[in-house]
């Protein structure tokens, strides 16, 4: 295959990898970041204790974490049909990349918030903030830098992932690395894809690392 | 001077699962003045002054702050309260996602102050605590005593009726320390802010304090104003306050004047009466009321005449039996 042939292939599978990083990411947001905040607000000490509650939310984010990737997938296509209508294409990936991310990322807030520490938290009480107040202004600006690196892990986490998703129907690189490297035996075309993606991976952590460098006031 | 009581505490008692940590608390603080709450670690200071603002809500007891009774307050209104009762903190606890400007503007952003009148209120604040012109910089940049600066333009925000201040100096160094208490000192003059302190330096009791309450085992053993403690014989605070040797050995007198401390009241006694005073230690320490001395003499003689004459000038007169 020569490099005419191997370029369009590259530019669409990567417009791909990033339409199923990019949706995942988002919806990962929308939902990780609440239950992020959910296990640090309703844990015992917390800013409004529901220990029931946040036992229940732990179990359902260690089920979440302890499924291999590969497994979830497979597992929730139910779930994938009732949401997307389809379990093949970009938009059915979305879905368990979601679904496998959330967790994930929710245990890295969860951990960027604890780092804030208890005398801010306290004081911000001391001067009569509400709950909401201390979660918007005190607990996420606080943990600011820490949420901008938990979501560049995740961003990581999720190119890897997508390359599995790709496999069942969403394409992308690793799809695209599949196909041909592997099963048409076009070496090159699987070096170049394994190169783009390290690529990536390294302008994503190193941009992610920037910015939560520029957002520390330490 | 003084009347109106900005903070009263009755009966309060804390429990930490078995840890007696308040164990009967009674506690009024008026308005004006600066009472000072001191205590070894573990006394029971903290936790006292985080129930002041519930912070902490007590066991038992009740809490009033500017004539409301905190206890009985539902949330939304405890932190309306809040407000008004400022805190100043041992590490500062400001926040860095934000600015010095931004620090002090959070309680006023809390109290739903419009933004161009915060402006103007933050930039009077830092005026107040000698910071104009530092509003863009973020904590990271300030020395400790700049910090703890910013954290009480912060706790002066909301025009708090009382501030509170956990070991606000302890993270600082001797002329940070003073120049810090120079400022709540000011702020209490100026403003008439009341503050209630804690400390478990003696010298910030010393310097800057109208009255004390010292704490123990989650008691408080002796309270009250410092000029009237003074005067109290048997009075812990003064034993503290003064390097004298204790216990004293027996047979000896324990003279505590107030005032002016050149007064030749002693020389007056040897010549007036048959005795001889010799002296076995001493000190006279500057308070904020005014310099008190304390004297340790041994007095042979026709002593009674003589400790009456003492007691006559207003000397505070304690015969070790
Ligand atoms: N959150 C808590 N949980 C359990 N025990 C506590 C808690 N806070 C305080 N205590 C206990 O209550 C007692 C009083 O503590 P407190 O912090 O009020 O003392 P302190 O006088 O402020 O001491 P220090 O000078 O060391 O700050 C101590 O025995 C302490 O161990
Ligand atoms: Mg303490």
């Amino acid at each position: 295959m020569t490099w005419d042939e191997m370029t369009p292939l590259l530019w669409e599978a990567a417009g791909q990898t990033a339409q199923m990083v990019g949706w995942s990411t988002l919806f990962t947001l929308l939902f990780g970041l609440p239950l992020g905040v959910a296990l640090v607000v309703f844990d015992r000490g917390g800013l409004r204790p529901l220990p029931a509650l946040r036992s229940v939310l732990g179990v359902l984010v260690n089920v979440g974490r302890s499924l291999p990737f590969i497994v979830l997938m497979i597992a929730i296509i139910p779930f994938t049909r009732l949401v997307v209508g389809t379990t093949i294409g970009t938009a059915a990936v979305v879905v368990p990349l979601t679904v496998g991310a959330v967790p994930f990322f929710a245990r890295l807030v969860e951990t960027a918030l604890r780092e804030v520490g208890s005398d801010v938290v306290q004081a911000a009480q001391a001067m009569g903030a509400s709950r909401t107040t201390i979660v918007r202004k005190v607990l996420l600006p606080e943990a600011f830098p820490g949420l901008v690196a938990g979501l560049t892990v995740t961003v990581v986490a999720l190119i890897g992932y997508s390359a599995m998703a790709g496999t069942i129907g969403g394409g992308g690189l690793g799809d695209l690395a599949v196909r041909y490297g592997y099963q048409r035996f076009e070496t090159l075309l699987m070096i170049v894809t394994v190169v783009v993606l390290v690529v990536i991976v390294q302008v994503v952590q190193s941009l992610g690392d920037a910015l939560a460098r520029r957002l520390s006031h330490r | 001077m003084w009347g109106f009581l900005v903070i009263q505490v009755s009966g309060l008692r804390k429990l930490y699962g078995d840890t007696v940590a308040l164990d009967g608390v009674d506690l009024r603080v008026r308005e004006g003045e600066i009472y000072g709450v001191l205590g070894q670690s573990g006394a029971g200071k903290s936790t006292l002054l985080r129930c002041v603002n519930l912070l902490e809500r007590p066991t038992a007891g009740t809490v009033t702050v500017a004539g409301q009774d905190l206890t009985a307050l539902p949330s939304r209104e405890l932190n309306r309260a809040r407000q008004r009762i400022g805190m100043i903190h041992q590490h500062f606890a400001l926040l860095s996602s934000r600015t010095v400007a931004g620090n002090v503007a959070f309680p006023l952003e809390v109290m739903g102050v419009p933004r161009a009148e915060r402006a103007r209120r933050v930039a009077e604040l830092l005026d107040l605590v000698g910071l104009s012109g530092r509003g863009g910089d973020h904590p990271h940049q300030l020395s400790g005593g700049q910090k703890q600066r910013v954290g009480i333009a912060r706790a002066l925000a909301g025009n708090p009726s009382v501030l509170l201040s956990d070991e606000a100096t302890s993270a600082l160094d001797p002329a940070t320390t003073r120049s810090v208490l120079d400022l709540l000192k000011r702020l209490n003059a100026e403003l008439g802010l009341t503050i209630l302190l804690i400390t478990h330096e003696m010298n910030v009791v010393k310097s800057v304090c109208d009255s004390v309450a010292i704490m123990s085992g989650g008691r408080i053993e002796e309270s009250g104003a410092i000029a009237d403690l003074i005067r109290t014989p048997g009075s812990r605070l003064t034993r503290e306050i003064f390097p004298l040797p204790e216990p004293a050995p027996s047979g000896s007198v324990t003279l505590t004047f107030t005032g002016d401390p050149q007064r030749p009241v002693v020389s007056e006694a040897v010549r007036k009466f048959d005795v001889e005073i010799s002296i076995l230690g001493g000190s006279i320490e500057e308070l904020a009321g005014g310099s008190v001395g304390r004297l340790r003499v041994s007095i042979t003689g026709d002593t009674a005449p003589a400790l009456a004459f003492l007691r006559e000038r207003g000397l505070l007169v304690e015969v070790t039996p």
